[in-house]
């Protein structure tokens, strides 16, 4: 099992940090005090850093532009970032968890192929399905045009729902989040012993009453997280509820920062996004309640499975094929459709340009995002204490903040640092003003770091965890010393993970918008950022050259995913 | 081998007779070693030596910090005091601390701790320089432990048992001059588990090698050991051969780590003591109040409508057959008997003592 989802990631770590197996100091290795304290608390505390930042902005007095807001539109995003998390967070669980239990527990014809397929909408995201789904429902799109062909209608004639509204964001984001409820959902149907449900049969409950009453609640703490997750993704978008222009907290953030050029007023809208996914967290905690869900013994049994017929199994290949069709096939679709049908006018160098510029980026983030979760994981492991567990997980902080108010707090950050302590330098030294880190692409690279840097730190500390001390201890009692035996033995067995983690940094970025809006240096595009501002101009088939460049990059770690998950089948476990 | 039954000691009750017969150096001497996780004493002052060649045991309930004795010998921790020797030398006291790669003692895990990313062979040389010998001694060793042909195996494809002789091979190639054993055979099961001991006994024997093993299992020390130490609380409270052990513990909580042990109270006067079975010879004079220790193989039963004794009940298991009997005073004493012993609850029995039996003075 080397590749991890980032759903599964986040997963576990909602999953309480502090179930993290504490092992006794190593001596073999380090010690209490050493240096990975304080290499940990440098870390986590510069990640922490732009959000907390943020989070003070609550604190500071108000200026009257923010009373304004306040009493004009502030209620407006309240509501609409509100209904758009609850939407997301009812549709997912739907979705979710139908697909999941159907995979897991029927068997009908193509579920060996749903049971992955299902993850491919991952590899789609929000705005990208969000300006697909525009191009093909809008009135000049060729739904409608096919629509009025047959029937004659002319505009007035038939009423469509406009896709570009509250409930489109809501239907187009569960559509591509739901793989998070899945994920999860999936794996708790695995693990749940088949001979609960089995005792539920023997007395006396039909299928529908044992799922409702025994595995629907048993499930429920992966049900809530993985929710959760999706309710952060759509909280944490920019690009759809702004194309969509369905104002919430995030596209509020952006009109107060760059409309009213106010950014102290924009950070304090960014807190309150923050409350708000803290909320999610929250509840998140609650729902989990105080019940211990985990039924789990030695002797996994194959899950007992319904097998479906004629009318059954159609509906269920139905239900499977639904999701992936309206969440993946469909907008992939219309985005080589109109790809081959004209494309990005810069097809050529300058289309390489904007692609290497985005692979530098990537490669650049993943690398860093893994040299650091491993100096948190090995830190964890060697010195754990009050003081590195506390670290980790102020480091871990920015996997629920949104893009858009890690813009802001690394901007302030950023801002703070050529002003006020290289602007002492450099009037100590005589020099000319200038700015280092305001605008470029360290800036840049540090704001991925904030956002992603737990996905990698989770994946590279499960597989660390899954070297048991005890084969530091053969090594070393074997007559290897520490390098020999980092080498021969941590190295060989933690290559997996880090390659997961970086591929899921590297994809992040790729397909990361709001902070790279907010932060990239002048004149420098990625793929993203051209997708965006094609689709703003209304230049949705230019656009589509660079957006299926980021769903076929998208697609490498869903692709990694869906074959852990054929190997991971209960009966099929390595060692 | 006439002197593979004399253990030097130094420290033990009950084994005063065991005096060193010989001034060889000891392969391994610990003294006075302490180590404690917070306010726990895991290892409190422990002191033993062992002969080279010799299999010593450490027995004891889990949490009794022997399983922290022997990563303190391994040099995987640092012991809070006392001193380490390996063949004389110091490896580890307030001011040196060999660290384990130079100590050249080997170990087998609990879990075995196979590397998950080597093959079979290649786990076995591990500890082996690089170079034309290393394949002829992964060879032999593979050999030696009955799973020749089997090198190119990955670890999860053996079963346990033969995960469990990999382990041992990968500690013993480097030819260590100690090998340290922890609950080597807890995650086999019970049918596998005697086989396996034999087995291992064998090899260790072949090989020659000093080793140490912890284990909660009270048969598997007595009968793989040489000598075996019991140990509570980091303390050792006895150690002796195992026949010496089973037959006169010091204490009654030595008697009933080494096997079934039932107690009546009775007062001593030289030879003999008088106790709810009447009047029984003693093996050691002793005078006062004394504890007297009956195992249930120790006594005889009688059918005898007008014995003390009750039959309380009775369990059977093939081989032989327990049965309990309360005596008037309300103790209770178990009696091992042949299957086809007449045995009914509720018979009316008289019990006397095979043979002498040990008393401990009681305070």
């Amino acid at each position: 099992m080397t590749a991890l989802s980032r759903a599964g990631d986040r997963g576990r770590l909602l999953d309480a940090r502090a179930g993290l197996r504490g092992w006794r100091g190593n001596v073999l290795l380090g010690r209490p005090g050493g240096l990975w304290p304080l290499a940990s608390t440098l870390i986590a505390g510069g990640l922490a850093l732009p959000i907390l930042t943020v989070l003070a902005s609550l604190v500071q007095p108000r200026d009257p532009l923010w009373d304004h807001l306040a009493r004009t539109v502030l209620p407006v995003y309240l509501t609409n970032t509100l209904a758009l998390a609850v939407g997301v967070g009812l549709g997912t669980l739907l979705l979710g968890t139908g697909t999941a239990w159907l995979v897991t527990m029927c068997r009908f014809p193509g579920r060996g192929l749903f049971e992955w397929a299902l993850l491919l909408p991952m590899a789609m995201p929000t705005y990208l399905i969000a300006y697909a789904y525009t191009d093909l429902l809008q009135f000049s799109g060729p739904v409608q045009s096919t629509l009025r062909a047959w029937t004659g209608w002319s505009r007035q004639d038939y009423w469509f729902p406009q896709i570009r509204s509250l409930g489109g964001a809501i239907f187009v984001m569960a559509l591509v989040l739901y793989p998070y409820v899945y994920l999860l959902a999936r794996a708790a149907f695995l693990q749940q012993s088949g001979c609960l449900l089995e005792v539920s049969r023997t007395l006396g409950r039909g299928p529908w009453r044992t799922f409702l009453t025994v595995a629907l609640p048993l499930a429920r703490p992966a049900l809530v997280a993985g929710a959760a997750l999706a309710v952060m993704e759509a909280l944490a978008d920019y690009g759809a509820v702004q194309y969509f222009a369905v104002d919430t907290l995030s596209t509020g953030i952006y009109r107060t920062w760059f409309g009213m050029n106010s950014l102290a007023t924009a950070t304090q809208l960014a807190a309150w996004l923050v409350l708000m996914v803290f909320g999610v967290l929250v509840l998140e905690r609650l729902g989990r309640g105080r019940a211990r869900y985990y039924y789990t013994t030695a002797a996994l049994r194959p899950l007992p499975t319904y097998a479906l017929r004629r009318l059954a199994a159609l509906l269920a290949m139905l239900g499977c094929a639904l999701p992936v069709t309206l969440g993946f096939v469909v907008p992939a679709g219309a985005f080589a459709m109109m790809t081959r049908r004209g494309g990005d006018p810069l097809w050529g160098p300058a289309f390489l340009q904007l692609a290497s510029n985005t692979f530098l980026l990537a490669v650049l983030a993943a690398a860093l995002a893994v040299l650091l979760a491993l100096v948190l994981a090995y830190s964890l492991r060697l010195a754990p204490s009050p003081v590195t567990h506390l670290t980790t997980r102020l480091a871990a902080l920015g996997y629920a903040v949104p893009g858009a108010v890690i813009a802001v707090g690394v901007l302030i950050v950023a801002g703070w640092l050529d002003n006020v302590a290289l602007g002492a330098l450099r009037s100590a030294l005589g020099l000319p003003p200038g700015l280092v880190f305001s605008g470029t692409l360290a800036a840049l690279v540090f704001a991925y770091l904030v956002r992603y840097l737990t996905g990698s730190f989770t994946t590279v500390e499960a597989s660390l965890t899954r070297i048991r001390p005890s084969l530091d201890e053969a090594a070393r009692t074997l007559g290897h010393g520490t390098p020999s035996m980092l080498w021969r033995v941590h190295l060989p067995l933690l290559r997996g993970g880090l390659l997961t983690a970086a591929l899921l940094v590297f994809v992040d970025v790729m397909k990361e918008l709001p902070a790279t809006l907010a932060i990239r240096p002048f004149n420098f595009d990625t793929l993203a950022i051209r997708v965006y501002r094609l689709a703003t101009d209304e230049r949705l088939a230019e656009a589509s050259t660079a957006a299926l460049a980021i769903v076929a990059v998208g697609l490498l770690p869903v692709l990694a995913l869906s074959m852990a998950i054929a190997r991971a089948r209960p009966g099929a476990r390595d060692t | 081998m006439s002197t593979r039954w004399e253990v030097e000691t130094a420290r033990g009750a009950g084994s005063a007779h065991h005096a060193p017969t010989d001034t060889a150096t000891p392969a391994v001497q610990v003294e006075g070693l302490t180590k404690a996780y917070g306010r726990v004493r895991a290892v409190d002052g422990l002191s033993f030596a062992v002969r080279p060649g010799h299999i010593l045991a450490l027995l004891g309930p889990s949490g009794c910090g022997k399983t922290t004795a022997l990563r303190l010998i391994a040099g995987l921790e640092r012991p809070d005091a006392g001193r380490v020797l390996l063949d004389g030398q110091v490896v580890a006291d307030a001011r040196t601390f060999v660290p384990p790669e130079r100590r050249r003692v080997g170990m087998v895990f609990q879990d075995y701790a196979l590397f998950p990313h080597l093959r079979v062979a290649d786990n076995i040389g591990f500890g082996l320089p690089r170079g034309p010998a290393r394949a002829q001694r992964i060879e032999a060793l593979l050999a030696q432990v009955g799973l020749a042909g089997l090198g190119h195996r990955w670890p999860h494809e053996l079963s346990g048992g033969q995960q469990q002789r990999v382990a041992l091979a990968r500690a013993l190639a480097p030819q260590p001059r100690l090998l340290l054993l922890d609950e080597p055979f807890s995650n086999l099961d019970a049918a596998l588990r005697a086989r396996v001991r034999a087995e291992v006994r064998a090899i260790l024997r072949d090989a020659g090698v000093t080793a140490i093993f912890v284990t909660h299992d009270r048969d598997e020390a007595l009968s793989l050991a040489d000598e075996v130490a019991v140990v509570t609380a980091g303390r050792i409270l006895q150690r002796a051969a195992p026949e010496e052990l089973y037959r006169f513990p010091a204490s009654p909580a030595v008697a009933q780590a080494v096997g079934d042990a039932d107690f009546l109270e009775g007062v001593a006067a030289g030879d003999l003591a008088t106790c709810a079975l009447g009047r029984v010879p003693l093996a050691r004079p002793v005078e006062g109040p004394v504890m007297l220790l009956f195992r249930p193989e120790d006594l005889v039963l009688e059918a005898d409508a007008d014995g003390p004794g009750i039959i309380a009940a009775r369990e059977f298991y093939g081989h032989d057959q327990v049965v309990t009997v309360r005596l008037p005073t309300g103790a209770e004493l178990r009696v091992r008997l042949r299957p086809d012993a007449p045995a009914t609850l509720h018979q009316r029995v008289r019990l006397r003592p095979r043979g002498p039996v040990v008393a401990f003075p009681r305070t």
